[in-house]
C-alpha cells in the first residue's frame, strides 16, 4: 500500500490545477458569453487582424 | 433622423488614448450578426476592437480618442441594420455579477473538494466491509479533512453571512440550521479522525455545500439573466432632450447628460423628458402617464411639470429640476416610503419553515442523545448518532425545494415575457384574490389610436395616414400609424396651430382641426358620439372625414379580464382619471367596481380597506401616481411603457402590447407554488423517514450520502415540471418591435 504515499497526492495535484485552470478561465471571462463562444467556434474570418 | 444626439457622456476615456463605449443593440438574433457588427465596425478607421456579447447583446467599443466620434459608431450600426443604444451599466447589475462569479468560485472549490473527498470515502466504505488497514483509514481521514476544512472555509461563506446577519437581526432562516449542521459534523469528524473511528462525514458535509450552492448559483444566473434584459429595455427607452446652451446654441443630449439648472427646449409632439419648471411658452401638455388623467393640461410659465408628460400644441422652454421637487413627486415619494416599509415585513415561505423546522431538528438531535445516554450508550455514542440526526435533517433538500422551483418558474415567466423583480414574487402572486388595475396605460394602449377607421372611407384613411407622416403633432402619429404606405408627400405645409396641408393629384388635402379642414359639423357629429376621443379632420377636396383618436383598450384586455373572473379573481379599476373616461371601459370590460380621480394616496386607501377584508390584492399599473399602490399592494405587475420609479416598485414588469402576461403570471405562479409545496412535502416525508433510521443509529457516512443525494435529486427534478408543458405563444417576446414606449425622440 505504499504505492499510495504518492499517488494520492499526484491525484489530488491534478484535481488542483483542473480547479486552478477553471478559476483562471473564470478570471478571464470565457464565461461571460456562452451562447456567444458557441456561435463564433462556426465563423471561419477568426484570422482576421 | 437627421439630429444624432451629443453621446459624448458615455464614453469612457482610457489612459493609453483610446475610448470605450457600451452599447445595447436591437435586433441581434443570428450567429452571423456578430461577424457583420465587428467587422464592420473595425473597418472603420480609427477602431481598435470591438466585441459583441451574443448572450447579453451588448457591444463593447474600443477607438484612438478623436479618430471616431461615438455617433459615428452608432450611424455606422445603423447602416448595417442594427439599432444601437449607448449603454451605462447600472450598479446593481455589477454588485449581482460580482455576486454569481464569487457563488461560481465557491461551487467549483466546493466540487472539487467534494469529488476528491468522495473518491476517499468510497475507499474507506469498501474498505470497512473487506481489509483496510486501521493505518490506510486514518490516513484517508486525515487526507479528507485536509481537502474538507479549508474547501468548507471557503465555498460555506455564502451561508456563514447569510446565517450571522441573520442572527444579528434576531431571525432565523434556513442558513442557521445548514451552518450548523455543517460546523458541528465537521468538529464531530474531526475528532473521530483523531480517535481513529471507522466513520467521518466529510464527504456529506461538502456534498451538502456543493448541491446547496448549485441552488443559489441558479437563483442569482436567472435574477442577472433578467436584470440583464431589462438594462437593455431601459436603454433602449433611453430617450433624449434639446438643451439650450449658454450661447444660445441648441444641443441635442441623452436625458441622462442633463443637470439641474439646465434649461431645455421643447417642441410639439415630443415627451418631455425631465422634471421641470416652465419658464416660457405656452402649451396643453397630456400627463397621462403621469397620473392617468387624459384630459389635457394647459400651463404656462412658472407650471410644474414632470417626465413623461406629452407637450402637444405649443413650444416650451423648461429649466430642470431635481427630481422629487414637484409636488406630486413629493407626497408620490412620501407614500412610497411608508408603502415599502410595510411590505418589507413579509416573510418568505422558505424562511417561515425554517422557523419552525430549525428548533424542531436541535430538539431532536439533543432527544437522541439524551435517550441514547439514559438507555446506557456512551457519551461518545450518543453524541455520534445525534450528530447523525442533525447530518440527516440538514436540510439539503429543504433548501433546495424553493430556489429551484423559483429558477424554473422564472424561465417560465421569462418566455412569456414577463421579468421578475423579486425573487419571492411566486409565492405572494399565487395567493392573490383580487385584480386591481389603474387605468390609462394599464388596461389602455399607451399611445394612440385612430377609434373610427372603421368608419372612414379606407382610401381616404390611407390618404390622411401619409399626409399625417409629415406633422409632428401627437394626434397626427396616431393617424400616421395607419398608413400603410410609409412616403410622406412632396411639398407638405404644416400651418402652426392648425394642421398640415398638402396638393396631391391636383387636389388639396388637409389634415388638422375641423375648422383648418372646413368639417365643423362632421366633427361635431364625430365628438358628440364619442365625447371622449380627440377629434382630427381631414380633407382631400370635397371629401372631408372626422377622425377620432384616443387611447384603445389592449387587444385582449376583455378576454384576460373574463378570463381572470373564471378563475374566481375578483378585478377592480382605481384610476386617476375622471369617472366618465372610465365608465364606457369598465362598462366594455364588465367590470362593475370601479373609482375614477383617485390620487395617489386615495388608491392606498382603497387598497387599504381591500387589505382589512382579508383580500390579497395584486396591482397592475403604469404611472407614476400608482408607484405608491403598487409598492403597498401585496404583490405588483407593471407594463414595460410605465414610468421608471413605477417599475422599480413593481414586484414584476411585462413586455408588449396585451394584457395576457397578467394571466399567465397568476397561472405560472401558481403552479410554481403547487410545486413548492410538493417539494417541501417531499423532503419533509423524507425527514420522517430519515430521522427514525438516523435516531436508531442506523445511518452511516454512506447512508447518508445515498439519502442527501436522493432527495436533492427528487426535488430538483420536480422542480422542472414548473417550465409548464408547452410554452404559450409570446407576443410580447423580448423583441424590440414590441416596446411600445420606444416612442422615437
Amino acid at each position: 500500500m505504499e504505492v499510495l504515499i504518492y499517488l494520492v497526492p499526484m491525484a489530488l495535484l491534478l484535481g488542483l490545477s483542473g480547479l486552478a485552470a477553471f478559476m483562471w478561465s473564470l478570471k478571464s471571462g470565457q464565461y461571460d458569453d456562452v451562447q456567444g463562444a458557441a456561435v463564433r467556434v462556426l465563423s471561419d474570418d477568426d484570422m482576421r487582424k | 433622423m437627421a439630429e444624432t444626439p451629443d453621446l459624448s457622456i458615455y464614453v469612457k476615456r482610457q489612459d493609453d488614448g483610446t475610448a470605450h463605449l457600451d452599447l445595447a443593440v436591437e435586433g441581434i438574433d443570428c450567429a452571423a450578426c456578430i461577424d457583420e457588427i465587428e467587422g464592420g465596425l473595425c473597418n472603420l478607421p480609427g477602431v481598435l476592437d470591438a466585441r459583441l456579447n451574443y448572450t447579453s447583446h451588448r457591444l463593447a467599443v474600443e477607438w484612438r480618442d478623436g479618430d471616431v466620434s461615438p455617433a459615428h459608431v452608432v450611424g455606422e450600426l445603423q447602416r448595417l441594420g442594427y439599432r444601437a443604444h449607448p449603454f451605462r451599466s447600472r450598479l446593481v447589475e455589477e454588485e449581482e455579477d460580482r455576486r454569481a462569479k464569487w457563488l461560481l468560485k465557491c461551487l467549483a472549490v466546493a466540487g472539487f473538494a467534494s469529488m476528491n473527498i468522495m473518491l476517499l470515502a468510497v475507499s474507506v466504505w469498501s474498505g470497512n466491509v473487506t481489509d483496510i488497514t486501521p493505518e490506510t483509514r486514518d490516513f484517508f481521514h486525515w487526507l479528507a479533512a485536509l481537502i474538507a476544512l479549508p474547501a468548507v472555509a471557503y465555498a460555506g461563506q455564502p451561508f456563514f453571512r447569510s446565517a450571522m446577519n441573520a442572527l444579528r437581526n434576531r431571525r432565523t432562516n434556513m442558513d442557521v440550521p445548514i451552518v450548523i449542521g455543517i460546523l458541528l459534523a465537521l468538529t464531530v469528524s474531526v475528532v473521530e479522525t483523531i480517535h481513529s473511528a471507522e466513520h467521518t462525514y466529510f464527504d456529506s458535509v461538502v456534498m451538502l455545500l456543493f448541491f446547496l450552492l448549485c441552488g443559489r448559483y441558479l437563483d442569482q444566473a436567472m435574477r442577472r439573466k433578467t436584470r440583464t434584459v431589462a438594462g437593455n429595455l431601459a436603454s433602449f427607452r433611453a430617450e433624449v432632450a434639446h438643451r439650450i446652451e449658454e450661447s444660445g446654441e441648441i444641443v441635442l443630449l441623452p436625458t441622462a447628460a442633463l443637470e439641474t439648472g439646465n434649461r431645455v427646449l421643447v417642441r410639439p409632439g415630443e415627451r418631455i423628458a425631465v422634471d421641470g419648471i416652465v419658464l416660457s411658452g405656452r402649451s396643453e401638455i397630456d400627463e397621462s402617464l403621469v397620473t392617468g388623467e387624459t384630459a389635457r393640461r394647459a400651463v404656462q410659465a412658472d407650471s410644474q411639470v414632470y417626465a413623461g408628460s406629452m407637450n402637444y400644441s405649443g413650444t416650451l422652454t423648461l429649466l430642470v429640476t431635481a427630481a422629487g421637487k414637484g409636488t406630486l413627486l413629493d407626497e408620490v415619494e412620501r407614500l412610497l416610503e411608508n408603502a415599502a416599509a410595510a411590505k418589507s415585513r413579509y416573510v418568505q415561505l422558505a424562511d417561515r419553515v425554517a422557523k419552525i423546522y430549525a428548533p424542531v431538528v436541535h430538539t431532536a438531535a439533543a432527544a437522541t442523545a439524551l435517550t441514547w445516554i439514559a438507555t446506557g450508550a456512551s457519551v461518545h455514542d450518543a453524541l455520534i448518532t445525534a450528530i447523525a440526526v442533525l447530518i440527516i435533517t440538514c436540510p439539503c433538500a429543504l433548501a433546495l425545494a424553493v430556489p429551484v422551483v423559483q429558477v424554473v418558474a422564472s424561465g417560465a415567466l421569462f418566455r412569456a415575457g414577463v421579468f421578475l423583480n423579486a425573487g419571492d414574487a411566486f409565492e405572494r402572486l399565487a395567493m392573490v384574490d383580487t385584480v386591481v388595475f389603474d387605468k390609462t396605460g394599464t388596461l389602455t394602449l399607451p399611445t394612440m389610436t385612430v377609434v373610427n377607421a372603421g368608419d372612414v372611407h379606407p382610401g381616404l384613411l390611407q390618404a390622411a395616414g401619409r399626409l399625417a407622416l409629415s406633422s409632428h403633432h401627437p394626434l397626427a402619429a396616431a393617424v400616421a400609424q395607419t398608413a400603410s404606405d410609409r412616403r410622406p408627400y412632396d411639398d407638405v405645409v404644416e400651418e402652426p396651430g392648425c394642421g398640415v396641408r398638402a396638393i396631391v393629384e391636383g387636389r388639396e388635402m388637409r389634415l388638422g382641426s375641423p375648422a383648418f379642414c372646413g368639417a365643423q359639423i362632421l366633427a361635431d357629429r364625430a365628438v358628440a358620439s364619442d365625447p371622449l376621443a380627440s377629434v382630427i379632420a381631414f380633407s382631400w377636396g370635397e371629401e372631408q372625414t372626422a377622425l377620432l383618436v384616443r387611447q384603445a383598450l389592449r387587444t385582449d384586455a376583455g378576454a384576460i379580464v373574463q378570463k381572470l373572473r373564471q378563475r374566481g379573481l375578483g378585478c377592480r379599476i382605481l384610476s386617476g382619471d375622471r369617472p366618465d373616461a372610465i365608465a364606457p371601459i369598465a362598462a366594455a370590460l364588465g367590470i362593475a367596481l370601479w373609482h375614477g380621480g383617485c390620487k395617489p394616496a386615495d388608491k392606498i386607501a382603497m387598497l387599504e380597506s381591500l387589505k382589512s377584508e382579508g383580500r390579497k390584492v395584486l396591482m397592475v399599473g403604469d404611472g407614476l401616481n400608482d408607484a405608491p399602490a403598487l409598492a403597498a399592494a401585496h404583490v405588483s405587475l407593471s407594463p414595460i411603457s410605465a414610468a421608471d420609479l413605477t417599475q422599480a416598485q413593481a414586484d414584476a414588469v411585462f413586455l408588449g402590447d396585451r394584457l395576457a402576461p397578467v394571466l399567465s403570471t397568476i397561472e405560472i405562479a401558481c403552479r410554481a407554488q403547487r410545486l413548492m409545496r410538493q417539494n417541501l412535502g417531499i423532503a419533509l416525508l423524507y425527514n420522517l423517514i430519515a430521522v427514525p433510521l438516523a435516531f436508531l443509529g442506523f445511518v452511516t457516512p454512506l447512508v447518508a450520502a445515498l439519502a442527501m443525494s436522493g432527495s436533492s435529486s427528487l426535488v430538483t427534478l420536480n422542480a422542472l415540471r414548473a417550465r409548464g408543458r408547452v410554452p404559450e405563444p409570446t407576443p410580447g417576446a423580448p423583441s424590440s418591435h414590441s416596446v411600445p414606449a420606444a416612442q422615437g425622440a
